[in-house]
């Protein structure tokens, strides 16, 4: 093997790879390893940042089933409801009108019952003025002359013979 | 002890490692049959051609072909940038060469040595003479005392400090000029989109994020990684490109940087001081006062100080052995040609070559993996906080 002088190899390699490392440390190796690390650094927070997203929407998913089934409930539970007061409005109602519908007939009941006992009333006043009336004309009539007058007294004294 | 876990860590994360990219390469290959084929149909042709062009070259000097001449030319080091030869005369890249000599700096143009390697023709500059041998340069008056033995590298009081733009220091800047354009680009594109990366950033980001997640964080922890990643980083893609550089056969790539011993001892030595200056009590209190009787504190404190040189020393030649051993293959697989000196054998080490040529793509990620890899780990055993036992 043919060594030249072995300080030139020596001497040059050093300066060259000291200055060539200087270099390549601050030109290449910096951004390049600095850029590396970013891109690794920024995959893995979009990595992250992707997962949390799909875990808030999986949250979210769950809220909204909740919410839903709680809407649902709710709206079970008032349906339930409205059908309850419906029930008892009509039952109230039921229960008013017959008791309205009884005391109507009773009024109704009383009042004809007063009718009656007032068309009665009447009736009778007019059958008592009525047969006032006509035992005035019969009596009138019967006692225009002496001998009906006569008549009757015998017929009234016979009757009381008889009674 | 902790020499054998380490090893069993390795081999667990090499397996790991080969798995994967014998996968790839095996998905690459099952999609790409055909062409495949016809790659392999061309590699083996193509030393046909390679055989006719050198013959030419050859004729001039006539001389016997030596394959480790060849061999040693290719995977080391050398002051011009050979592209070609054409009509007998080499095309060369020249490159400076710059001196510290005895009369201070002294700089040239490595035309001026004319392609002698020998030592005898001689350069006049800075008022000195110059001579150069097997790509070493001596003062000329000092090189002619000097006998075969002496005639070496590490003969520092007969040459000048030499600081040339070398072949593996040019094929160094191109590299790393190569990868800061290539990740300076990769860095703007994640200014203008913040989005999935695009374009060059969607084929390095992935490269980019293995050395962060299989390699810095497993071994260093993930509270401590980041500190060091660019470091990790750096040397990741600084020793791949490089042992693919040297794969690629032709100018202006096709050195074997990461192959030179000197390359790879820097790499290790700055991996060692990082590792040294991270260390924190626990394992600076590790070598210096072990879990051991203090009578054995002799014995314990120099191996576990041999155990910290014997780390970066293995990095260091685990590097330079792999890539020069491929390169030595291929080169031989393609000598075999000129040995022989039959064009008959040119299909068959072509068939070789493309196949070891493969492998050595292969262990050129492997070991720019491994290099990373125990590095971290060096540097996590450094940092890390463990309760005593």
């Amino acid at each position: 093997m043919n060594f030249t002088a072995p300080e030139s190899l020596i001497f040059w390699t050093t300066l060259i790879f000291v200055v060539f490392f200087i270099l390549l440390k601050k030109f290449a190796w910096k951004p390049i390893l600095g850029a590396v690390k970013g891109r690794e650094e920024a995959i893995n927070d979009a990595l992250e940042s992707a997962e949390n997203a799909k875990k808030e929407m999986q949250n979210l998913h769950a809220d909204n089933e909740r919410l839903l089934q709680e809407a649902r409930s709710e709206r079970d539970a008032m349906l339930k409801e409205a059908r309850e007061i419906k029930e008892k409005i009509v039952a109230d109602a039921k229960e008013l009108s017959v008791v309205e519908g009884d005391k109507i007939i009773a009024q109704a009941k009383a009042t004809i019952e007063s009718e009656k006992k007032a068309a009665v009333a009447d009736i009778k006043n007019q059958v008592a003025n009525l047969s006032v009336e006509i035992a005035e004309k019969v009596i009138k009539e019967q006692l225009s002359n002496k001998d009906n007058q006569l008549k009757l007294v015998e017929d009234m004294l016979a009757d009381i013979k008889l009674n | 002890m902790r020499c054998g876990f380490e090893i069993i860590i390795n081999a667990v994360h090499l397996h790991r490692n080969f798995g994967t990219i014998i996968f790839i390469i095996k998905g690459m290959m099952i999609a790409q049959k055909s062409i495949k084929l016809i790659a392999i149909l061309v590699f083996s042709l193509l030393p046909l051609f390679a055989v006719a062009g050198e013959e030419v070259g050859d004729h001039g000097d006539g001389k016997e072909f030596d394959a480790s001449e060849l061999i040693n030319g290719h995977i080391g080091d050398s002051h011009e940038f050979h592209i070609a030869d054409w009509d007998g005369h080499p095309i060369t890249f020249y490159l400076p060469v710059i001196l510290w000599s005895d009369n201070g700096l002294t700089v040239f143009s490595s035309e001026k040595f004319h392609h002698d390697n020998t030592g005898h023709h001689v350069v006049e500059a800075n008022g000195q003479e110059f001579v150069r041998y097997n790509e070493v340069i001596f003062y000329k008056d000092k090189f002619e005392a000097l006998s075969e033995d002496e005639k070496g590298a590490f003969n520092l009081d007969v040459r000048p400090l030499d600081f040339s733009i070398t072949k593996l220091v040019f094929s160094m800047l191109m590299a790393s000029v190569i990868l800061f354009l290539l990740f300076f680009a990769v860095a703007r594109s994640y200014k203008k989109n913040d989005k999935a990366p695009k374009g060059i950033a969607g084929f390095l980001e992935p490269l980019v994020i293995f050395v962060r997640d299989d390699i810095a964080i497993p071994n260093i922890g993930e509270k401590k990684y980041a500190k060091y990643m660019p470091y990790l980083l750096t040397i990741f893609f600084f020793i791949w490109i490089n042992n693919v550089i040297g794969l690629i056969p032709f100018f202006p790539f096709s050195s074997n940087l990461t192959g030179n011993i000197f390359f790879t001892f820097v790499l290790s030595v700055i991996t060692f001081l990082i590792t040294s200056f991270s260390g924190n009590k626990d394992y600076w209190g590790h070598v210096f006062a072990p879990p051991v009787p203090k009578a054995l504190y002799p014995i314990m404190i120099p191996i576990e100080i041999i155990g910290l040189i014997t780390k970066p020393f293995a990095l260091m030649i685990r590097l330079f052995a792999n890539i020069t051993a491929g390169h030595i293959i291929i080169l031989s697989l393609i000598s075999l040609i000129f040995i022989f000196k039959s064009i008959f054998i040119a299909p068959i080490s072509g068939v070789f070559v493309l196949f070891m040529s493969v492998l050595e793509m292969l262990v050129a990620v492997l070991q720019a993996y491994v290099f990373t890899l125990l590095s971290a780990l060096y540097i996590g055993q450094a940092v890390a906080e463990h309760d005593h036992h």
